[in-house]
């Protein structure tokens, strides 16, 4: 291959777990440097998005920075990618929208234990909450998604060398697994 | 013994008289994958996972009597989609996180889609709003994750002789009711003994005071797909015991 | 409990008893309830889940009056939808709600089957059709008034029969008895010989022959069996069943008597829709003439042991009672919940025992070929599909109503008739049935080609065909029982993509959503609703792609919601309004409805 493809990712409502799980390739992130080049990701902490061919997103959409950060991503990447539970189907953040938002906000700044100053957040620097944690194919078109949570290193290489020699992409049954 | 015969996915299964095709191919060893079926209980056909073709003709297999001479399509891409699909629509019609639920590994739910190949729910999340009951105490109810196979309900009722368990409602209102005058199961006859408490596929009736006992890899379906390591509630190594 | 009152309870009365009570009390209250399960040893939650399921049982009150407008796609074309608005406005009070004193609750209903005297509406399950501006005007006063239903003027509540064309069923009445004559001087087996060599297949919509029907059932090994007349006729516009029970009711209950002479059963039921429930003392008194003339009860026409009587149980609401196995579950007083099959109804049917359901045309055309012959049918009609048919024509057309056809007449013949002016398509066999665009018009009404149960909704050019798709889709999702996964689950993502398509914001990534999962409700649905219920759909899409493309968006992809609604509960709780508390969607992408 001529030139490396650049990819860039980024972590939304989400724990960087999957993030951790695609350092855990081990050895073969040394080969995967020879082909792949990352821009903007928290693995690097170069914070602007240039255009990629690949965009990875971990984590569900829970907020209108993380609309924001992921329409921005859509916008820049050829082929866009979920990664883990909560980017697919809002994971354990979802699990809050068993609850009004007023509930939660109110459990955790006015009447959860340990609360002092109690006050529900305002500052228009904080980026406001969505009613509900959604999954990212409900607020971009998503091409690939790889499951798991987080999803394992070696379904994570599967994915990206079968990507890289453009095949279509089987994982095995032990690669394919929600949690 | 009968010589009646009829063919899946180009396999001679025998069968007898009365048997549906999940009967015969279960007893031939022929996985169909399915989620309300439990050969204890009279099927009923409300998942639609054993969706196949007999000589052409979309069926259910736990409900349609096996044909002599018949041709059954089992796995073929055309079906293993429509499965996939109405795996989808269970995923996003409840809620599943299977990352916090104690099923997760041997819920037959994940493992069909897992063998089914299903990367992701796909369509938009209704994320209803369902209330636990913890009122009973051995026995959690997570209703977020009921699927409606009403299995629970025959095993009280056929099995345990106590109806606890009712599906209420309509439509996507549908729902898992208990019998008892408060509407919880701690104001029921259950027992954690029950035919019922073992018999969910998925993870609603969660034991209290244990849990995650098993390491992530060694749990019922992490290695082998539910084909060959067969139901929760009848996996093969009990069955080859017996 | 006044129907039931003379004879002892039963549990299978129980989706009776609540009918009665919700009627009583305008609701069922939990003391009801109680009464209830302990009075007939049924566990209170089981009570709750039959109430859950019937459109028509409430556990909290709805108003003094209940108001229910028809919602058929032929209503909404009559302007339904805005007379519902005028009433609401002038009544003060919000769709689905009981007004805080009480007094009115005004809502939505599946269709009436008043399609040829639309728009109408159910006021405490009474019919009011016709309606119009003025006459909504005076119920609003009339309620506000609190003047007794009683009192209300007669003319309200007239529900005429329309028919339009009439062949050999509606014009050669029988004699009283003539049936059940034929059958005690030539015997059952010539009968049952009759009716097979007449080749009637059932009017329901199956076009199962009856004959075979009647036989299987009589050869089922059983001490009793039982003949129930389907007048549940929920098929969105259909009506012609609605008339037969008002002005042919007594062959239609000699039809039943026949079937049960021949196959020997003792008990019959009617099932007729809970929206038909004004015919219900119209029916009860025709019950008692026959039993006065010895037509019904015991010893019929004097013959010993020919014992036959007839219970009429009400539906509530509930599509999916029409079809056979789950008009048996509510006849138990469950759950109208579609069985597997085999065992079918014939051979294990109500409370188990071998059961013939037959549609109300059916059973009047059974007792009418009884005393004809055979041949007074086969003259009419095809080869495969002999006799005629019974239409009930709705939509835009100049004389709505009943026409009586011989089985394969062509479609554009009939809306010729019926004076349709310039149509773009004919809804035939009602919303589970196939969407006709102008091309197949030479079609032609019978089994092998355009089968129907009876409905026939036409079109005009101006109408715009995704108006009946957002209908027909809201109605399935609302009669899905939820029994199997593609139906429940498959209905109401249908549901919800054609809002988004409606409302222009869809692309052509939702219509491929749109018809994979149409597909597998096709194909993998437990029962005939599921199977149907994307008929419509995937019709227009080959009839009339144009009724889509024009709304689509042009871009590959749109979120699933309102990005900027999902921030308004926040932005409340925070008292923002700032830019950032919004998020502000590009022309192409935004979602608005
Ligand atoms: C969803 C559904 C609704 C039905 N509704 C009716 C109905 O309202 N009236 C009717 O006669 N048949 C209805 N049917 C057909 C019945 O199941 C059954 O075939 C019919 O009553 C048999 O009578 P027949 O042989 O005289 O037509 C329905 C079927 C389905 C699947
Ligand atoms: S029940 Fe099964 S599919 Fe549902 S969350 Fe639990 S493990 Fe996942
Ligand atoms: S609780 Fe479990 S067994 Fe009972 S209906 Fe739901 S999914 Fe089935
Ligand atoms: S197809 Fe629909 S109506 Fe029929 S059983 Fe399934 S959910 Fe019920």
């Amino acid at each position: 291959m001529s030139h490396k493809i650049r990819v860039a990712t980024t972590s939304l409502a989400g724990c960087f777990g999957c993030h951790m799980s695609l350092l855990d390739i081990d050895e073969r992130l040394l080969e995967l440097i020879t082909l792949v080049e990352f821009e903007r990701s928290p693995i690097n902490d170069i914070k602007q998005l240039e255009p990629v061919d690949v965009g990875i997103i971990e984590g569900g959409v829970a907020n209108t920075d993380n609309v924001e950060v992921l329409r921005e991503f859509r916008r820049q990447s050829k082929i866009l990618v979920a990664i883990g539970a909560c980017a697919i189907n809002g994971g354990i953040p979802a699990m809050r929208n068993h609850f009004e938002l007023k509930e939660c906000l109110e459990e955790s700044y006015l009447d959860g234990i340990g609360v002092v100053n109690p006050m529900i957040p305002n500052d228009p620097e904080i980026p406001l909450l969505l009613n509900k944690v959604h999954p990212i194919h409900e607020v971009v078109k998503v091409d690939y998604v790889l499951p798991g949570c987080p999803p394992s290193g070696d379904t994570i290489w599967t994915f990206l060398t079968e990507l890289l020699e453009g095949r279509p992409i089987h994982f095995p049954y032990s690669e394919i697994h929600y949690d | 013994m009968s010589n009646s015969r009829f063919v899946i996915d180009g396999k001679d299964i025998p069968f007898r008289p009365g048997q549906t095709i999940m009967d015969a191919a279960m007893a031939a060893g022929v996985y169909i994958p399915h989620l309300c079926h439990n050969p204890d209980y009279a099927s009923t056909g409300n998942c639609r996972l054993c969706l196949v073709k007999l000589n052409g003709r979309y069926v259910s297999a736990c409900t349609q009597p096996a044909i002599a001479d018949s041709q059954v399509d089992n796995q073929i891409d055309e079906i293993n989609q429509q499965r996939k699909t109405l795996l989808q629509m269970l995923f996003v019609e409840g809620n599943h996180q299977c990352p916090g639920c104690e099923k997760s590994g041997r819920c037959q739910l994940q493992a069909v889609a897992y063998y089914v190949g299903m990367l992701s729910p796909y369509f938009t999340h209704f994320y209803p709003r369902r209330e636990l009951d913890a009122s009973h105490p051995e026995m959690v109810l997570d209703f977020n994750r009921c699927i409606l196979c009403g299995l629970c309900v025959r095993a009280s009722h056929s099995a345990d002789k106590k109806n606890i368990f009712a599906i209420s409602g309509r439509g996507m209102d549908s729902r898992l009711v208990i019998n008892s005058t408060s509407g919880k199961l701690g104001d029921s006859n259950f027992s954690a003994h029950d035919a019922a408490a073992s018999v969910c596929p998925v993870g609603v009736f969660l034991p209290k005071h244990k849990g995650y006992e098993v390491p992530i890899g060694q749990r019922l379906y992490d290695r082998e797909p539910i084909a060959q390591v067969g139901d929760v509630a009848h996996p093969n190594h009990q069955r080859d015991k017996k | 409990m006044n129907r039931w009152r003379d004879i002892p309870q039963r549990s299978d009365l129980l989706l009776q008893y609540l009918i009665d009570i919700q009627q009583r009390d305008s609701c069922i209250s939990t003391e009801s309830i109680q009464k209830l399960s302990t009075e007939l040893a049924i566990p209170a939650a089981q009570i709750k889940s039959v109430i859950e399921f019937y459109s028509f049982l409430h556990t909290t009150p709805r108003g003094h009056f209940n108001i229910l407008f028809s919602d058929n796609i032929t209503d909404q074309m009559a302007g339904s939808r805005a007379l519902m608005r005028q009433l609401c406005q002038q009544l003060n009070v919000r769709q689905g709600d009981p007004r805080a004193d009480g007094r009115v609750t005004v809502d939505t209903t599946s269709c009436t089957g008043m399609c040829d005297q639309g728009p109408a509406l159910l006021i405490n399950n009474f019919p009011i059709t016709r309606l119009d501006s003025k006459r909504i005007e005076l119920i609003a006063q009339l309620i506000e008034q609190d003047t007794p239903l009683e009192q209300w003027p007669a003319e309200f509540f007239e529900i005429n029969d329309n028919v339009h064309r009439a062949d050999i069923l509606l014009t050669h009445n029988t004699e009283d008895g003539d049936a059940l004559r034929a059958l005690l001087e030539e015997g059952a087996e010539t009968l049952l010989q009759r009716i097979g060599d007449a080749e009637l297949r059932g009017r329901g919509g199956a076009g199962f022959k009856t004959a075979t029907k009647w036989r299987l059932c009589k050869q089922a090994d059983a001490a009793q069996r039982i003949v129930v007349c389907n007048a549940d006729e929920g098929e969105p516009g259909t009506f012609k069943d609605r008339v037969l029970l008002q002005s042919y009711a007594a062959q239609v209950i000699e039809g039943m008597t026949l079937c049960a002479g021949i196959i020997g059963a003792s008990k019959g039921f009617i099932y007729l829709r809970g929206e038909y429930r004004y015919l219900l003392d119209s029916l009860e008194k025709e019950l008692q003439r026959r039993r006065d003339a010895k037509l019904l009860g015991n010893n019929i026409l004097d013959q010993q042991g020919f014992n036959f009587n007839i219970e009429i149980h009400l539906g509530a609401g509930a599509y999916i009672c029409g079809e056979e196995s789950a008009l048996l579950e509510s006849l138990a007083g469950h759950r109208g919940i579609p069985q597997k099959r085999p065992p079918f109804p014939v051979t294990r049917g109500y409370l188990g025992l071998p059961t013939v359901v037959n549609n109300v045309e059916t059973l009047m055309t059974a007792c009418q070929i009884a005393s004809h012959g055979s041949d007074w049918f086969t003259d009419k009609g095809t080869r495969q599909s002999a006799g005629t048919k019974l239409l009930s024509i709705s939509g835009d057309c100049q004389q709505p109503g009943i026409y009586e056809y011989p089985m394969g007449t062509s479609v554009s013949d009939i809306l010729i008739d019926c004076g349709a002016d310039g149509p773009q398509a004919v809804q035939i066999a009602g919303a589970a049935g196939q969407t006709l665009c102008h091309r197949e018009f030479k079609r032609k009404i019978a089994i092998e080609d355009a089968s129907t149960g009876g409905s026939f909704m036409v079109f005009n050019r101006h109408r715009d065909m995704l108006d009946m798709v957002q209908n027909f889709a809201h109605f399935f999702a609302h009669e899905s029982c939820g029994f199997c996964t593609p139906c429940r689950v498959g209905s109401t993502l249908i549901s919800n993509l054609v809002d988004k398509l409606y409302t222009s914001h869809a692309t052509q990534n939702d219509l491929r959503d749109i018809e994979r999962i149409a597909l597998v409700m096709r194909h993998a649905s437990h029962c005939g609703l599921g199977t149907t219920a994307s008929n419509h759909i995937l019709d227009t899409f080959n009839n009339f792609p144009d009724a889509y493309q024009r709304r689509l968006r042009s871009t590959e992809y749109t979120p699933a919601f309102d990005l900027d609604l999902a921030v308004c509960e926040a932005r409340a709780i925070t008292g923002r309004d700032d830019d950032d508390a919004h998020i502000v969607c590009p022309p192409q992408e935004g979602f608005k409805p």
